[in-house]
């Protein structure tokens, strides 16, 4: 009813202006308004009940909501504007690689010579994307230093999924399938969920004292039931695997496979290669290394490089170069199929692919270096207030407790985290890896300037002097963002995902 | 030496001094050197944005059926819908672009609350209650519906419909190789499924599509009655764009709904990022796959979201999850709902309505050419199939050269051969037509298609 409905124009909302909560687009709903606006087609108006029978047609009208076009706009701003993103602050978050995206990049893939091709043209009329797809191909296998690549999964945990099925046709086309994948216990839980997908079991390999895989227990636990090992290297605790060499070499022993978890690949850029540490399966995340934006939550892009003796397996039909020069799409001689629809995240891909040729291979050497010099940097920085779980230098991460703090005033790395967004801030991730006490894992990345690295320690030293002033307000931060902490448990208790499900 | 890096040479000297270093090399120190790269990476130099700018026109102008350039007549599950300028504007927000999951929810309740508005958008479409906050495409949100399938009943025979679209199916025997599912297909006759030709015993599901991915409308009682029947779970693929005007997933009585959702705002974009769409019953709320998002109070009594139900998922789970979704599509569901606010009630059901007309009238014209004949006899939506007595990859290279892509070869969508047809699939060709095209586009599709088969 149009009195009941809630003022599409009025600003008060956003946080610019107050705390008042913004209504939903349903709210803002009047039966009779609209914004669409479509072609004149001129095509005959034939009553659908002349076209379809009456058995399909829905009696009923599907609401979806009425706005205008002006009201449309205020509310997605204003939605926009109760939103942290990159391009508003330094989002340190650990594991997740939030540098800065390039809008050129952005731009690139807009084009419409890329973007308005419909995935289902013939080859013949769409060598462009074939050839593109190839080069990045190529670039992504010169990166890893492997063989051949699919570019189908289209996200880190698809690419996961699909390494292990590449890993279990491979042993399935000698005979003999295997049972077990052996992780760390301080992998990420894309891990262990893909491995139990992949129709393998988990084994749990500790980390010794100097964060790094217990090489002895390692040794313990493999045989010829060992599908493969899954590393991330450097690991979630940003420290490099010293003795990857050794694991290979064991892991090779006894007929397994090594795969390359590469969330932490931006570390590592020009500098070493998952190949010629003995890795035979790579995933990669775009969205991290390669700097496309992460949309809030997706879209990703998680192509995946294997070594030779696995590229007959890969997912296809895959872009190929023909004897003649030109691109068509090839499958595998014993391909595993398809992982996606159809081939991959490709505008992903192309923004890829974009951001590696302005980089080329000096400027991702420098990636690498300084993401790892700023995390080396704030790790040492914050040494007195939120000490390193393990102090030595750190690749492009580092992963700080919170373990003082609580222990003398009570105040936890969730606080710590919260009061950061109040100081303008993301936080770091929290409670990751598992196996550190109260983990704070920051990742500054190589695009933040030492000004703001020193912002950022400036915050986390007031939110420690805070923790011995005021823990209490320590706990109820932050107060000065859109909303102050919510009760996750109540949302979980009582379950309200919908507008509907909310006006029951 | 082009790049996005901030540091000056004396803020690097500054920075590894606070270190007590003076190189960068010396934080690779402890990497063995018998891995280390000693050249570099073997990639060309850097360069500028517009000499990188300059490069990718070459794979532009080697796209020859770009829709920006060509009249588009292919669907197969992808369709070339009206994107407004406020619609590209608003999801183009970099707020929404360059924002990570939202774990910190008091600083994301703007992504949190847009795929509120989406869940509660595909609930409606779906006419299921529990939504999920998007999954990476169709095939691979019917991946998740077998799995969860499994879940429910712990039984690993999965019924589909060759009536499903044929890369979805082939999507489901990849992950099958993992989760040890077997996938038995039933053939279409006549364009619908057989149903009446499977032993559905044990099943874990009974999968269907609406329209099927020749376009047929295909009565969905027999494939529930024999979910029923069997104590299976429904699991209904369907065209969200044909819920403006047609019954939904819930109304055919399906247990789980996925759906493609690129229809909504997002562009043909070679096939991706698109939108896994899904939604359930509220029976199966444990065990959904990857985020949803959840209404709640913040401390101060305000409403707010954040997301939900969070023991289901891999990071806290591990080896026990039942689905490795981390990642998703958040922002081709921001698109989403953008689009659909945008469409309104109104403009989804004229869509819908301009799709089926705009199908049907090029349907009548297409049959009245001599030698073109309908594959099916049955209802349909907005896109058809129809036999064209000539190789249809040809035709359409053909029909490419007078600016219009005509369509999607079946045998190129289907690869080997397939349960859906038989008889000839090389001259099979599936056509579609969407609320963007004009009567005159169409009279020229004839013409065009006419000529390309000397008729």
């Amino acid at each position: 009813m149009t009195s009941r409905a809630l003022s599409g124009g009025r600003a008060a909302s956003a946080p610019l202006l107050g705390h008042e909560t913004e209504p939903t687009i349903f709210e803002m709903s009047v039966p009779g308004r609209s914004a669409y606006q479509l072609r004149t087609t001129n095509v005959p108006a034939t009553a659908l009940a002349e076209l379809i029978p009456a058995a399909h047609l829905n009696g009923d009208v599907l609401d979806i909501a009425e706005v205008s076009e002006r009201d449309l706009v205020a509310h997605f701003t204003r939605l926009s504007h109760r939103q942290f993103s990159v391009d508003l602050g330094m989002y340190p978050l650990g594991s997740c690689t939030m540098k800065y995206n390039p809008k050129f990049c952005d731009a690139v893939a807009n084009d419409p010579g890329l973007n308005s091709v419909h995935p289902a043209s013939p080859a013949e009329l769409t060598q462009g994307w074939l050839e593109l797809l190839v080069t990045l191909e190529e670039t992504l296998c010169a990166v890893t230093g492997m063989a051949a690549a699919t570019l189908q999964p289209a996200a880190g945990a698809a690419g996961e999924l699909t390494g292990l099925l590449l890993m279990r046709a491979y042993h399935s086309a000698n005979g003999d399938p295997r049972r077990r994948i052996l992780i760390p216990d301080s992998a990420h839980g894309t891990n262990p969920a893909s491995v139990t997908l992949g129709g393998y079991e988990v084994t749990t390999i500790p980390s010794n004292d100097r964060g790094l895989v217990d090489l002895e227990k390692l040794k313990a636990s493999l045989g010829p039931d060992v599908a493969g090992i899954m590393l991330t290297n450097p690991n979630t605790l940003g420290l490099f695997e010293e003795e990857i060499t050794e694991i290979a070499a064991a892991v090779h022993e006894v007929g397994g496979l090594l795969y390359y978890d590469g969330a932490n690949l931006n570390a590592i850029l020009g500098v070493v290669r998952p190949g010629d540490m003995g890795f035979d399966i790579v995933h990669m995340n775009l969205h991290k290394t390669f700097a496309t934006p992460h949309g809030g939550g997706g879209p990703g892009a998680g192509p995946v490089a294997v070594s030779q003796r696995l590229v007959d397996f890969l997912p296809g039909p895959k872009a190929t170069r023909v004897e003649d020069g030109t691109h068509a799409w090839v499958k595998p001689s014993r391909s595993i199929g398809r992982v996606h629809g159809w081939h991959g995240n490709a505008m992903v891909l192309a923004r890829a692919l974009a951001y590696i040729d302005v980089h080329g291979g000096d400027g991702l050497t420098r990636v690498a270096k300084y993401a790892v010099l700023n995390a080396n940097w704030l790790r040492h920085r914050l040494r007195a207030t939120l000490p390193a779980a393990y102090d030595r230098v750190c690749m492009h991460e580092c992963v700080l407790t919170a373990t003082p703090l609580k222990n003398a005033y009570g105040v936890r790395g969730l606080d710590v985290a919260k009061a950061l967004l109040e100081e303008g801030f993301h936080s770091p991730t929290v409670y990751f890896p598992l196996i550190v006490e109260e983990a704070l894992m920051f990742e500054p990345t190589e695009t933040e300037s030492l000004q703001t690295l020193e912002a950022l320690a400036e915050a986390i030293e007031r939110i420690a002097q805070r923790a011995i002033d005021d823990p209490d307000g320590l706990h109820r931060a932050p107060q000065t963002t859109p909303v102050s902490r919510v009760d996750e448990a109540r949302a979980a208790r009582h379950l309200i995902p919908t507008e509907d499900a909310a006006s029951r | 030496m082009a790049d996005y890096l901030p540091h000056t040479p004396a803020e690097i000297d500054e920075m590894l001094a606070f270190l007590g270093m003076d190189s960068l090399d010396q934080l690779f120190a402890h990497i063995p050197p018998a891995v280390r790269l000693s050249q570099g990476l073997d990639l060309p130099e850097g360069m500028s944005e517009p000499d990188v700018a300059a490069l990718f026109t070459r794979y532009t102008s080697a796209n020859q059926s770009k829709a920006s350039e060509m009249t588009c007549f292919a669907g197969a599950g992808v369709y070339d819908h009206e994107v407004p300028a406020v619609v590209k504007m608003l999801a183009g927000r970099s707020e929404f672009v360059t924002a990570y999951t939202p774990y910190q929810p008091e600083v994301a309740q703007g992504v949190l609350q847009a795929i509120f508005e989406y869940q509660t958008l595909i609930t409606r479409l779906s006419g299921l209650p529990i939504p999920n906050a998007s999954l990476y495409d169709a095939a691979t949100g019917l991946v998740e519906a077998l799995n969860m399938a499994h879940g429910a009943t712990t039984r690993q025979k999965m019924v589909i419909s060759a009536g499903v679209h044929p890369h979805w199916r082939e999507v489901a025997k990849t992950f099958a190789r993992g989760t040890g599912h077997e996938i038995v297909e039933v053939a279409l006759k006549d364009g619908v499924t057989d149903w009446g030709s499977v032993d559905a015993s044990n099943a874990a599901a009974i999968v269907a599509s609406y329209p099927n991915y020749l376009g047929v409308l295909e009565d969905m009682s027999g494939a529930k009655a024999l979910a029923v029947a069997n104590d299976a779970l429904f699991v209904l693929g369907a065209d969200p764009v044909a819920a403006g005007v047609l019954k939904t997933a819930g109304q055919w009585g399906a247990d789980i709904f996925v759906g493609e959702g690129q229809p909504f705002g997002t562009p043909l974009a070679f096939g991706g990022p698109f939108l896994g769409l899904f939604a359930c019953t509220s029976e199966q709320t444990r065990r959904l796959p990857g985020r949803i998002v959840g209404e709640t109070l913040d401390s101060n009594g305000r409403r707010s979201f954040v997301t939900t139900l969070r023991a289901r998922e891999q990071d806290i789970r591990r080896e026990k999850a039942t689905s490795n979704v981390c990642t998703n599509q958040t922002l081709m569901a921001v698109t989403a709902a953008i689009q659909l606010g945008w469409l309104g009630t109104q403009g989804l059901r004229e869509v819908a309505t301009r799709c089926a007309q705009g199908a049907h009238y090029l349907f009548d014209e297409l049959v009245k050419i001599e030698g073109v004949r309908a594959v099916s006899t049955q209802p349909f939506f907005r896109e058809f199939a129809v036999r064209i007595g000539h190789d249809a990859s040809t035709v359409l290279l053909t029909m490419a050269n007078d600016g219009v892509l005509g369509g999607v070869s079946v045998a190129a969508l289907t690869g080997d051969p397939d349960p859906s047809l038989d008889g000839e699939v090389d001259e099979v060709l599936l056509v579609t037509v969407t609320e963007r095209r004009t009567k005159e586009e169409i009279d020229r599709y004839v013409e065009v298609l006419r000529k390309a088969i000397g008729q």
